[in-house]
């Protein structure tokens, strides 16, 4: 209590100095060097530990900071407010980190590829270097990038394990509607339920997504090296699994603070982001299940 | 709620801490505001230094200073500094100063990641910094990062990769912190348009930055993966196509060049009609201006591309929608000349680097005017012209207004009148400077001298040596400006809360000069 800003009763909480900025950013330099003394071979991936390690305690004393707060009562409906908007906007940006992906995933499939094959104005690349080359979809490029010598690679078929991926990953966005709508009915037995079965069907994903790059790796010939059909499979669909991965422990977290009792039917921001941002993650999914998978 | 709070109302907190801590744990908006300041003033030398070196390689043909390689790297090296270092760090340095005070709020929105979006920038630098002194030295492919060159780097091309990954994650922070803040911290009658321009144009600028930087993310962690991964993303070989990169690149990029002149536009809105003496001329379509110079920035971008072999249509598409860009522009430069029609005009700094924005900004659009059109951009792309008319933009333009805004704000943060001498000769130093470092480099380039290069023909040799010596008496003088605002912070004349006999309108101005560590505490009534 000692380092709340005071403020008359109702007025927007400002925190009075926090140590946790500064130590985030620290947290930053140090996983990030890691990572660069890692890629380039400076010392063992092991220089990645003290990073993800700070950065496991940065979540624990920052959001430890923020919950013990909110249980105080400090933040008024204005201060959700900025919550609700900071998050929106959050999910907003990594919106278009993915649009990044999907751009590329575009151009790739309508511009670079068919261009390639000798379509357009402009087919010199085509006939000079690359004449035997067919411009069609799915492609490891003209010189057949990928594990198998004669360059040949299988794609998974959208209506296998990713059918059934989209079944769970739907089905966990009912069910966390499910927990909130039992959140703000005060029936807390429902909302531990449903929230559990969120996440435990988010796990589910991750693990099914998991084995099936473990047949594409062994058995399919389809690994990031695949070339341009390799690279945006496994960028688009393993930043998505990775997302899926924080929103599944985002829901754990939300699961623990539900059973030690926290939030209100009428107050409940964070349940509220963490359902936003599984939403979002749903949301790529069908656009990967379309455009990665199916067409 | 908070009721357990209020007995200790008027507790030390209205006081800032003490020491070191401070500025390591501090919330407060004007801490972290000051910080951005000061590190966007020391990027700016760091940043300086490296052109000065630049031009004195550039003094005369021949390569006497610096090896070819070290200088690709001080080129590569001078546009992040100055871009992520100096002009961007600085405009959210003002937004933390002024956004608060001027819509009537006690702070930002979300003080802890405010703090967090500043203390990210020096670490990114550091790491940034250090790539000059690691195996292959620091990246030399330019700013724009284009593969397969940039993708060729030593041990600094993750370091580099990574550093634009912080500076993005500080800038998204920044962005929506400015966004919330301004949508739902507006004092009562604080409505959206009675909204100051600097807020207007900073609101526009962090929808841009929310939109763009995660897509600089993206591209760059394409780089990464196609140089460790083996992804094929750029690599034609695998499908990919290097001018892919280019597309995603300039999506981010051109946006990126508007959100280092949108706030500028929204500092000389509020320092022309101060010392005209009127109220801001067509103030609705000054933002409606903003609003479409933002959405036409982002369908633009393919502009820097006309040399790659796009098909016709898109080049046609990109040159017209450019030159679009040219009316709402327009719509601006008219308003701020109408503002000072028949207005009571005086001289002080702010108003003459704002009008030296006006000049000068105006030129740098109309190279960009000549630069738009295909046919004549076949013969531009990659010369000094490009270089001529981007510094024209970034330097008159970004740097001058930010210096205007501190010259009208400094008396209002540290409440000292500054050295008015001084700061007239800093103006008309770095006005004149600025145009014998960059008016000759149009020459340079109609005359073919290509950009990024160390040595070059002896034909080039007298307009370059020009070049230099306005780049030394531009740098020198820059000194000047630190010694002002120095000067200032530590002593001077009192000010008042107005500053200005002018009578500036807006909030900042009913606050005591300096402001007291907390402005609002109770938010004003706007009518």
């Amino acid at each position: 209590m000692s380092d709340a800003h005071a403020h008359d009763a109702g007025s927007y909480y400002i925190p009075h100095q926090s140590p946790w900025p500064v130590f985030g950013s620290i947290t930053l330099f140090t996983l990030l060097l890691g990572a660069v003394a890692t890629l380039n071979d400076w010392f063992s991936v092991w220089s990645l530990l003290p990073g993800f390690a700070m950065l496991l305690l940065l979540f624990f004393l920052w959001f430890g900071t923020v919950i013990r707060e909110n249980q105080q009562g400090l933040y008024n409906l204005a201060v959700d407010r900025s919550f609700r908007m900071g998050m929106m906007w959050f999910i907003f940006s990594e919106v278009m980190f993915f649009a990044a992906f999907f751009g590329a995933l575009l151009y790739a499939r309508q511009f670079s590829v068919p261009w390639l094959g000798g379509e357009g104005t402009k087919p010199f690349t085509h006939l000079l270097l690359w004449d035997a080359f067919k411009g069609s979809w799915p492609s490891n490029g003209p010189a057949a990038l990928g594990p198998h010598a004669d360059g040949s690679f299988e794609t998974i078929s959208a209506l296998g394990l990713p059918a059934v991926n989209t079944a769970i990953l739907l089905s966990s966005s009912v069910t966390v509607t499910i927990a909130h709508h039992a959140l703000i009915a005060g029936n807390r037995g429902v909302l531990k339920f449903f929230l559990a079965l969120t996440f435990l069907l988010g796990f589910t994903f991750v693990y099914l997504q998991a084995h099936e790059y473990h047949e594409a790796y062994t058995e399919l010939g389809l690994t990031l090296g695949t070339g341009i059909y390799g690279s945006t499979f496994f960028m688009l669909t393993g930043f998505h699994g990775l997302h899926v991965t924080i929103g599944a422990i985002m829901l754990t977290v939300i699961w623990l603070r539900v059973m030690k009792g926290h939030f209100t039917p009428q107050r409940h921001f964070a349940f509220e982001a963490v359902a936003w941002y599984w939403h979002f993650v749903d949301v790529v999914w069908l656009g990967l299940y379309v455009f990665v998978y199916w067409l | 709620m908070a009721h357990a709070t209020a007995d200790h109302a008027h507790d030390h907190h209205d006081e800032p801490a003490k020491g070191i801590t401070r500025w390591l744990f501090t919330t407060n908006h004007k801490d972290i505001g000051t910080m951005y300041l000061v590190f966007s003033l020391i990027m700016f030398f760091v940043g300086g230094s490296m052109a000065m070196v630049i031009r004195a390689e550039l003094f005369k043909p021949g390569l006497q200073l610096v090896d070819p390689v070290l200088f690709n790297s001080l080129t590569t090296n001078h546009a992040l500094v100055m871009i992520f270092g100096a002009v961007m760090p600085a405009f959210v340095g003002l937004a933390n100063w002024m956004i608060p005070m001027q819509i009537g709020a006690p702070d930002m929105a979300l003080p802890r990641m405010n703090n967090f979006s500043f203390w990210i920038l020096p670490f990114a630098f550091t790491i940034m910094i250090l790539t000059f002194f690691v195996p292959g030295g620091a990246a030399a492919g330019g700013w724009t990062l284009y593969p397969p060159l940039s993708i060729q780097g030593g041990d600094s091309f993750p370091m580099l990769i990574f550093a634009i990954h912080m500076m993005g994650a500080s800038s998204i922070m920044g962005a929506i912190n400015i966004i919330v803040t301004i949508m739902n911290m507006r004092a009562p009658g604080m409505t959206l348009l009675k909204m100051p321009m600097f807020c207007w144009t900073w609101l526009i600028t962090a929808y841009l930055l929310i939109l763009v930087m995660p897509v600089l993310a993206g591209a760059v962690t394409m780089l990464l993966t196609d140089h460790f991964f083996h992804t094929s993303f750029f690599n034609a070989g695998g499908g990919g196509d290097p001018v892919m990169f280019q597309h995603i690149f300039w999506f981010f990029g051109h946006p990126e060049v508007y959100i280092m002149i949108l706030p500028a536009f929204g500092i000389v809105s509020e320092i022309i009609p101060t010392f005209s003496r009127k109220p801001l001329f067509g103030y609705d379509s000054m933002v409606y201006a903003t609003a479409s110079i933002a959405f036409l920035s982002c369908i633009v971008w393919a502009h820097h591309m006309f040399t790659t072999g796009m098909p016709l249509a898109a080049e046609m598409f990109f040159m017209l929608a450019t030159m679009l860009i040219a009316v709402p522009t327009g719509v601006k430069v008219f308003n701020w000349t109408a503002t000072m029609w028949r207005g009571s005009l005086s001289f002080e700094p702010p108003m003459l680097f704002a009008l030296s924005f006006l000049f000068l900004f105006t030129i740098g659009g109309f190279s960009g005017l000549m630069l738009a059109l295909v046919p004549a951009d076949f013969q531009y792309q990659d010369t000094y012209f490009v270089v001529a008319h981007f510094h024209y933009v970034l330097v008159p333009g970004a740097v001058f207004a930010i210096m205007g805004a501190v010259y009208y704000w400094l008396p209002k943060w540290t409440g000292h009148m500054y050295d008015m001498r001084l700061a007239k000769w800093h103006f008309w130093l770095s006005t004149i400077f600025v145009n014998v470092l960059f008016f000759p480099q149009h020459f340079l380039g109609l005359a073919g001298m290509p950009r990024r290069i160390p040595d070059y023909a002896v034909q080039f040799a007298d307009w370059n040596m020009v070049s230099s010596l306005g780049a030394f008496g531009f740098g020198l003088s820059q000194i000047i400006f630190a010694t002002v605002v120095i000067k200032c912070v530590k002593g001077g004349a009192k000010a008042t809360a107005q500053v200005w006999d002018a009578n500036p309108r807006g909030l900042e101005w009913t606050l005591p000069s300096p402001v007291p560590y907390h402005s609002f505490q109770v938010a004003p009534e706007v009518k």
